[in-house]
This record gives C-alpha cells, structure tokens and sequence, in this order.
C-alpha cells in the first residue's frame, strides 16, 4: 500500500508539473502570441510612465508650432492642428482607452458569467428564458446598438464603458452556459449536490473553477473589441469628447488633415491596431494553450 | 457487514425500528414512447447498522432506486416519483424524502445519508485539493472554521488509511491513485458521519486488489461508526462479502429479497440461480473445461415490457398462461425471504448452488 501510493504520488507530481508545463511551453512557442504580449506590456508600461517622461502636456496650445512632423526637432512624434504634442496625447489616449478596454471587458465578463452560470446550471424555465434574453440582445447589429446607446446618454468614460459592457456580455454568457451545462451533469458536481451543497456553491465553487480557461481567452478578445469599438464610437463623435484624447477621436479630428499632415491619422491608426491585434494574438494563443484537446495524455 | 446471525441479535438489542423504509417506490421517465418505469413499486427497509446489497443487471433500476433516496432524479422532463421514502432521522423524527422540503433534503444530504459514487476518476472535483474537497462538507452543516474542518480533514484521511494525511491534503485528484481516490471519496462522505452511506458500485472501477482493500475498509468504518449501508452492485462476490441482506432486482422489481446466507443456499428466483450459476467458481464440477452458465437473452426494453414476470422470455421454467398472464406478487417464502415468482415451489425444489467464491 505504502509502495503503491509513493508511486501514485509521484506519478502524480510528474505529471502535473508536465501538463502546466507543456500548457506554458504551447503557449510560448505560439509566435504571435508572445509578440502579443510583449506589445500590450509595452503599451501599458508606456501609457502608465510614459507621459511624464514626454517634456509637454497633452493641452498644452502652441500656435506657433503646428503640423510639426514626426521626428523632426522637439516634438517627437510631432503635433497636432493645435501645436499640442502629439507623443503626449497618444500617451494620455492610450491610458483612456487600455481603461475603457479593461474595464469593459470586466464588467461584460462578470455579468457574462453570472447570467451563463445561472443558465447553464437551472436549464429548464431560467436557462431558456435567460439564453433567449441573450440571444434577443445578439439580434441587434453591436455597432447600431452602440451607437444608439451612446446618442442617448452623455458621452463621458464611464457610460462609453458601460455602454461597450452591455453589447459584449452576450459572448461570455454562451461560452459559459454550454461549458456549465455540460460540467453540471459530471459526477462531481451531482457528489457535491450529495453532500448538502447549496446550488450557489456547487455554480460558483464547484463548477466554474473549471470553466476558466475559455473565460480567460473571451476575455481578452473583448479587451480587443472594447478598443475598436471606443475608436469607433469617438470617431463618430458619440464616444470620449474632446479636449480630452482617446485613440478613435484622434483619429476623427485628423482626417481632414489627412493629405497635409498624414502622421495625425496614421499615429493613433497604428495604436488602434497593434492593441487590437496584440489583443486577438494572445486571445488566440490563449486559446491555443489552454485547449485539453491540444493535449497528448 | 458482519454475519447475519450477530447482525440480528444486535438488532434484538438495539430493539430500534427501520433507519429506512421505502414503500411502494415508482421512477417514472418519460420517454420518446410514452412513460418509462424504471422502478415499479420498490419497497423496502434499512435497519440501522447492517449491510443491504442491491444486485441487479444494468437497467434493473438499482442505481435509479439510490437517486431516489438521495433526491437526485430531477423533477425535469416529466419524471415522476410516487411512494414514500421515510428516513427516521438523528433527532427520532420520520420524515418522507420525496415530500421534504428542499433545505431539509440539503440538511439530511451528508449529515444523515451520504453516498459514494463508482467512478473516483469523476466524482472529485479536479481543481480542489483532497483536503478541501472532504472539509466541504464538514463546512456546509457545522459552522465552523475552515482551519478547524481542514484539521478534520485530516483525521478523516488517515481514518480511510491514506498514508501521509497531512500532506495529502494539498494534494490534487489526478495525484493520488484510482484506490486512494476511493479512498478520499470515502472520506468525503464520511465527514459529517452518516447513519446511512450509499454505495453505488465503489469498487467496480477499480483492480481487484483494491476492490478487496476498499470492502475491508467499508467494513472497519462500519464497526466502528455502526452505520447501514446500502451496497450496489451486480458482483454477486462482492455481496457474498459484504452483506447482510439482500435484494435481487430485474427490470425495476424486486424478484427476490433474502438474507445472504438463505439466498446464496437456497435461491427461489429463477433469475437469482441463473445469476449465481454465471458467478465462476473454483469448484466447478468439469474443472477448468466447464462452460460458465449465461442467462440467455437480455434485459427486456423498459418502453416494451413482456407481460407477467418480466423475466419470463428468459426463463428455463417458463410456462404459458401462469408466467405471461399477470405480474406475480412478492411472496413471503419464510419470514424473512420473499420472491416473486409464481412456480418458485415448483422451481427450488431443484436448487443447485453453493456460496461462490468471493472475488
């Protein structure tokens, strides 16, 4: 017994440094997902020191040097129409967005997963009558949606991230339903009902420990969609208004420029996409490593 | 688990009723032809501190029966549950299962009936720790600190006979073998010391070694805690092990219900002797070389039952009009050994069977 168990412990040890292993080994030989995460650190760090480091204020007016280009003289990436530098406001606008993405991407998760596990977990009247609520919210086009939203409420952050929030829980909430649907009839789950488990317990203890990993991979193409959509919204003058810079409403400003003074449009451009694509990277990448069917047992 | 004979003067002395009694118990399913019984009229009782074996094929509605104990066929999709179950609980009052309100049932679950599952790949939580999975339950019906119930866990650990509890407990399911996995299980359900503990074929996934590792084991905690257990099972050695009684079901009726001495000697059912002859045994009269008997035919499809006893389309000792014609009821051959058979006089007059040889 005692020579069987050594055995079976060890085994057991083996493999479990093995599986985290080989999950953290797919992960990083995934190229473009480590490129992911290398940029998205970089664009943090920069966005969180990055602006007092740059020797100018992003309102800061300066008449006499507007247009200035990209790489030429005190402004290192330039300015704007306003002779405002253009390096500090990408900066500041980085902070507004990468929040807005973030915190989007929480609340769409949390209320995601709650309406997911809930459905997924009762079936019957709840689940139906809560996925068809989900799938009544998924008819409408995200963009028609946000839009109206946004016409309706003052733009500020805090609304523009609640408003991204409420058209991107919907994702979560399939994702979560179908794996809490399927984990509710293992044999775990019915043991721990068998003890006197109260439902909350066996829904939020038992059973989503084991859903997070397509939680986690959702949860970071939302922070990818969250950015797009906030560019979107701004550049259409619904979203964060001026003085105050986002990414999407640099983008809006510059486009009559865009024939003079390209670097207006293709500088926050540049910041849209290396997010959102290092964004999608690392989701995939994610998704990638985690998946048990990638697994040789 | 111990021999009949000192399990009924124990209970003479006890002088206590039935910790279980289920009545008339009935599962209903509904089907995609039409409701689908899957346990017809199941009665029977649990008497404090003894072993009762349920045998049966898959499909004869054993597993079905200790859901319905338990409480865990859902109410969903148009299954119906009639008949009593009535657990005489800690505090002397008798309450109905299939009536009582849900957290009573929450109550009950763990503290006064806790159950163990076949597969102990399965029924432990992957991403919780041995420890916290048996301090869990010790969490939901005491009000104490997690420290406090992780120190249980503890004790709980090495009364199961995992070596090292201590360290155990931070260990994970896959880290511990497919016995000690049992073995933790086994604590699980113990933490809140049940009356009653069922057993839903505990040892069937395991190597045979373990399986004999797992019954002792059952059997200490048995002595030593004094608790009924319900042992389901279609390893007729396993139950010659074990069990104190037993109750032979087919296709969601009991066809035979005996203590385990009476029904390996003198089997009544037809269906309880073709089960005994299929049980390999070393004193097989034609060595080695003897074929091993098999019932023929399979368990009837519960949305087509044959008429009368539902064995009849398998039976040696069928006849026409007396087995086809009605259901027949559970007699009482002797006090303590019923069958449902209509020709069971005529049929154990020619009884062959020895005790086989335990697994």
């Amino acid at each position: 017994m005692t020579a069987d168990t050594a055995i079976a412990a060890h085994g057991g040890q083996t493999l479990r440094r093995s599986t985290r292993y080989r999950t953290l080994r797919r992960f990083t030989r995934h190229r473009l997902a480590m490129f992911g995460l290398v940029v998205i650190l970089l664009l943090v760090l920069a966005c969180a020191v990055g602006p007092s480091l740059v020797p100018f204020d992003q309102f800061q007016l300066n008449m006499r040097a507007r247009f200035r280009e990209p790489f030429a003289g005190a402004h290192l990436l330039g300015t704007d129409e306003l002779g405002r530098d253009m390096l500090a406001r990408l900066l500041m606008a980085g902070r507004i967005s990468l929040t807005i993405g973030f915190c989007a991407m929480v609340i769409a998760v949390t209320v995601g997963t709650v309406v997911g596990t809930v459905a997924g977990f009762y079936g019957g009247a709840i689940g139906t009558v809560l996925m068809r609520f989900v799938d009544a919210v998924l008819c409408f086009p995200t963009i028609f949606l946000l839009l109206t939203l946004a016409a309706l409420v003052s733009p500020g952050i805090v609304t523009i991230t609640l408003i991204i929030a409420l058209t991107a829980w919907m994702e979560v909430a399939r994702v979560v339903q179908g794996q809490i649907r399927a984990l509710r009839e293992r044999d775990f789950a019915v043991a721990a009902e068998a003890m006197g488990a109260p439902d909350r317990w066996i829904m939020f203890k038992e059973l989503l420990p084991n859903a997070v990993a397509p939680i986690v991979v959702a949860a970071t193409l939302i922070i990818a969609r969250a950015i797009l959509l906030e560019s979107y919204v701004s550049y259409l003058g619904y979203g964060i208004q001026p003085p105050v810079a986002s990414w999407g409403n640099m983008l809006e400003k510059a486009q009559q420029y865009l024939t003079t003074a390209p670097w207006l449009a293709l500088l926050p451009g540049l910041m849209i996409t290396l997010a959102v694509s290092s964004f999608n990277f690392l989701g995939d990448g994610l998704r990638d490593a985690l998946d048990p069917r990638s697994e040789l047992s | 688990m111990s021999a009949p004979g000192v399990n009924a003067s124990g209970l003479a002395t006890s002088g206590e009723g039935p910790l279980l009694q289920v009545r008339d118990l009935t599962v209903e399913f509904r089907g995609q032809t039409g409701r689908v019984a899957a346990v017809n009229g199941v009665s029977f009782d649990v008497r404090p501190g003894e072993t009762l074996a349920l045998v049966g094929e898959s499909g004869s509605g054993k597993s079905v029966t200790s859901l319905a104990i338990m409480r865990l066929i859902g109410k969903a999709g148009g299954t119906r549950i009639g008949g009593q179950i009535l657990l005489r609980r800690r505090n002397g009052a008798t309450v109905d299962l299939l009536a009582a309100s849900d957290p009573e049932i929450r109550e009950i679950r763990g503290t006064e009936i806790a159950m163990v599952f076949q597969e102990p790949m399965t029924s432990l939580n992957p991403v919780h720790t041995i420890g916290a999975q048996v301090a869990e339950g010790i969490v939901f019906h005491r009000r104490i600190s997690r420290r406090a119930a992780l120190a249980e866990a503890v004790e709980l650990l090495d009364l199961v006979g995992i070596p090292e509890p201590r360290r155990r407990i931070d260990s994970f399911p896959h880290q511990l073998s497919g016995g000690m996995r049992q073995r933790a299980m086994i604590a699980v359900a113990l933490a809140c010391k049940p009356g009653l503990l069922i057993a839903d074929e505990p040892t069937t996934a395991l190597d045979v070694t373990i399986q004999a590792q797992i019954l002792e084991l059952m059997q200490r905690l048995q002595r030593q805690t004094g608790m009924s257990i319900v042992f389901i099972t279609h390893n007729l050695g396993v139950v010659a092990e074990v069990a104190d009684r037993v109750l032979v079901m087919y296709a969601g009726r009991i066809v035979e219900q005996a203590p385990v001495v009476p029904l390996f000697g003198q089997p009544l059912m037809p269906y309880t002797q073709g089960l005994l002859r299929s049980v390999p045994r070393l004193d097989m009269a034609g060595g080695v070389h003897e074929e091993l008997h098999a019932i023929p035919g399979n368990v009837p499809d519960p949305t087509a039952m044959p008429p009368g006893c539902a064995f009849h389309p398998r039976c040696a000792h069928f006849q026409p009009t007396v087995c086809d014609g009605a259901v027949p009821a559970l007699e009482a051959a002797d006090p303590d050994h019923s069958v449902r058979c209509a020709r069971w006089r005529e049929v154990s007059r020619r009884v062959p069977a020895s005790q086989p040889v335990p697994a």
